[in-house]
């Protein structure tokens, strides 16, 4: 027997009560050789920054191995790494930022190898269910060039998931809406 | 998967890790551009989604109680204060399953909402109501081994917001749900039986699809209610299971 599932509903104006914590936007610990930043503007159909937005993101370490409950992939052994990071500040100015590691190559089901990159989940005021995109980084241009999600994006949209090197991290800015060669591309999970 | 499945070597709860989670339904789920929810009009995306084939990524999920420890206080949101918090006093409880009815243990629930005045603790929210100096409005458990959580809380008032004349948004909790796989991964809110807003609140009929919609609306329960203490509302929750069960005739 099937369940219907549980519908989303919009995360509204007041999550910032209950969901952001200050650990939260360390996907690994502070310190962690190779450590990141990645950092981004989130913004509407008018190109204005969304104040209430929360992101989350998920992914593998640089082994390729998840911090996950099942130990996929034999289990992160990087010590202090998470591997999720949430984002969500109260004062926002439209603006998030994580600390992170660069992602391992993992295989996709098929067995070929991915592109190092990293899952997002977007909410907002605004958004009735979540939107997810991923990260991935423009300097693995050659991993990306072969990865097997990024090449059914169109062509001409590609660039909208690419993290810039950026100050010593990454920019990896999200546009909700926004021209077509703009607007970031998101998933149907 | 399914060597891994045999050798028992990856974590194997009631509910298991698919290699494909199932996809819901048109209806069953909002749509992103709704309209009658004006917020919806500069946030939605214009361009088509891109069907992503679900892979380790996305089947994989954080273990996130431990970052987000809980103490029998955060389950609590009666008892996070000095004082009592006014309203009605209330138990919500239910399971955490998968959409084949398999519990989920061992995930985080998260809950936030107004008190009982409709007044939420938060910098934003201008509606003039009182704040409750014994009330945050936030919460969070783990699942038990059963797929069971259970919270303690105040009743959250309906409060009024700008979307239309007249709108006032039914009484809510919001939830938020981590399961065992990006996936998985769900932002609700629940609602309470015989609420008259819920016949003019936008975001709750955002989902078409009315066996889908009453999933969100919480049952009221005798049997759990404490005499002399707090009535109960139960409210299960399904997140999205496996796409197909290949193995099931051998369990
Ligand atoms: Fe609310």
């Amino acid at each position: 027997m099937i369940f219907p599932a549980t519908p989303s509903q919009t995360v509204g104006p007041y999550f910032a009560i209950g969901l952001p914590w200050p650990e939260g936007p360390f996907a690994v610990a502070p310190g962690t050789p190779g450590s990141i930043r990645i950092r981004g503007t989130v913004r509407d159909g008018t190109g204005t920054p969304i104040p209430d937005h929360l992101i989350e993101t998920w992914q593998a370490d640089p082994a390729g191995r998840f911090a996950d409950m099942h130990g996929h992939g034999g289990g992160s052994e990087l010590p202090g790494f998470r591997g999720f990071a949430r984002c969500g500040a109260e004062d926002g100015d439209g603006t998030y930022e994580i600390l992170t590691v660069k992602p391992g190559r993992v295989p996709e089901a098929g067995g070929r190898l991915q592109a190092p990159h990293i899952d997002v989940s977007l909410f907002a005021r605004g958004l009735l269910r979540r939107v997810v995109t991923r990260i991935y980084f423009a300097d693995e241009w050659q991993a990306n060039a072969e990865d097997p999600i990024l090449t059914l994006v169109p062509a001409g949209r590609r660039q909208t998931l690419l993290a810039a090197p950026d100050d010593g991290g990454y920019r990896f800015d999200i546009w909700v809406q926004g021209p077509a060669a703009r607007e970031t591309v998101f998933f149907d999970l | 998967m399914s060597s891994e499945r045999s050798a028992g070597t990856i974590y194997d709860p009631i509910s298991d890790t698919p290699g494909n989670y199932l996809r819901v339904p048109e209806g069953s789920e909002p749509p992103l551009d709704h309209p009658p929810y004006r917020s919806t009009c500069l946030r939605h995306p214009r361009q088509p989604l891109i069907h992503l084939p679900h892979t380790i990524t996305e089947i994989t999920g954080p273990a996130l109680g431990e970052a987000r420890a809980v103490s029998d206080r955060d389950a609590d949101l009666t008892a996070q204060h000095p004082g009592e918090p006014i309203g009605e006093r209330i138990t919500v409880f239910g399971r955490v399953l998968d959409t084949e009815g398999k519990p989920l243990p061992n995930t985080l629930v998260e809950i936030w909402q107004a008190n009982a005045a409709g007044r939420y603790r938060h910098r934003w929210d201008r509606w003039p109501a009182p704040l409750d100096p014994n009330f945050s409005g936030a919460g969070r458990c783990v699942t038990d081994e059963l797929g069971r959580y259970r919270f303690t809380t105040i009743k959250p008032g309906a409060y009024p917001w700008g979307n239309h004349y007249n709108a006032w948004r039914p009484a809510h909790i919001h939830f938020s749900l981590i399961g065992r796989a990006f996936a998985q991964r769900l932002v609700t809110q629940m609602y309470f039986a015989g609420d008259p807003f819920l016949t003019y609140d936008p975001i709750f009929n955002s989902v078409a699809d009315e066996v889908a919609r009453g999933r969100l609306v919480s049952r009221f329960s005798i049997h759990e209610t404490r005499p002399g203490w707090a009535r109960a509302y139960e409210f299960d929750i399904h997140l999205r299971g496996p796409a197909a069960t290949p193995f099931e005739e051998a369990r």
